[in-house]
């Protein structure tokens, strides 16, 4: 099992959402992708993405404008 | 899930400006929509397939103060400080998560553009409004832009 880092710091919309979507198509089942970004809405946005593609979200942390998402594929 | 179809649910989209700004909005919109588990397509038509043109993805004016690209130059400076991405790289992350790009072959005849003068490979399909129609039956979401 892998762990893959996206880092969108800096980024921001659609950018933090697609790129975390371009890492859970590479993902293999069981993978964690970690995902570190500064932008507010993707905070909010890439767990709502995580839970309609059906993934497990492990955790969201840190403040709205420097956070950490980790996603099981 | 879309149940009855079998097939995941869809967004479907018509470009039909040519405007820089709102070919931003169908591309975010394409992507996002991608990024979040749906199906999406963009049918450009009209001016909006001006866009497919070799080259010619930057290349529309903005829809409002545009002012003889004045005000599209002001734009895009207050774009970039604000880090946001590029019309071309919203594009090859929108085909690459699946997004299908439909080139309306109707306004290729009007306007007497060839398939050799579009970017045939961004280019999913030439259709004309029954491909819209029998795609956007079975969308959640479809938009004219």
């Amino acid at each position: 099992m892998a762990e893959i880092l996206v880092d969108c710091r800096g980024e921001t919309c659609p950018v933090p959402l697609v790129e975390t979507r371009k890492a859970i198509r590479q993902a293999q089942p069981g993978d964690v992708i970690v995902v570190i970004g500064t932008h507010p809405a993707s905070r909010e946005e890439i767990p709502m993405a995580v839970r309609a593609l059906g993934l497990e979200l492990l955790s969201v942390e840190g403040t709205e404008t420097d956070w950490t998402i980790r996603i099981r594929r | 899930m879309n149940t009855e179809l079998q097939r995941p649910e869809r967004v479907t989209i018509i470009l039909h400006s040519g405007d820089m700004d709102k070919v931003y909005s169908a591309l975010i919109i394409g992507s996002g929509a991608l990024a979040m588990g749906m199906e999406a397509s963009i049918y450009f038509t009209f001016w909006g397939l001006q866009r497919l043109k070799k080259s010619g993805l930057e290349k529309g004016p903005l829809s409002k103060m545009h002012f003889l690209g004045l005000g599209k130059w002001m734009v895009k400076q207050r774009m970039k400080k604000a880090n946001v991405t590029t019309l071309e790289r919203l594009m090859r992350d929108f085909k690459e998560l699946g997004g299908k790009v439909i080139a309306c072959d109707m306004t290729m005849e009007i306007m007497g553009i060839r398939r050799e003068d579009l970017r045939e490979d961004w280019i999913d399909a030439y259709g004309a409004v029954g491909t819209y129609i029998q795609e956007a039956r079975g969308s959640q979401i479809t938009l004219f832009i």
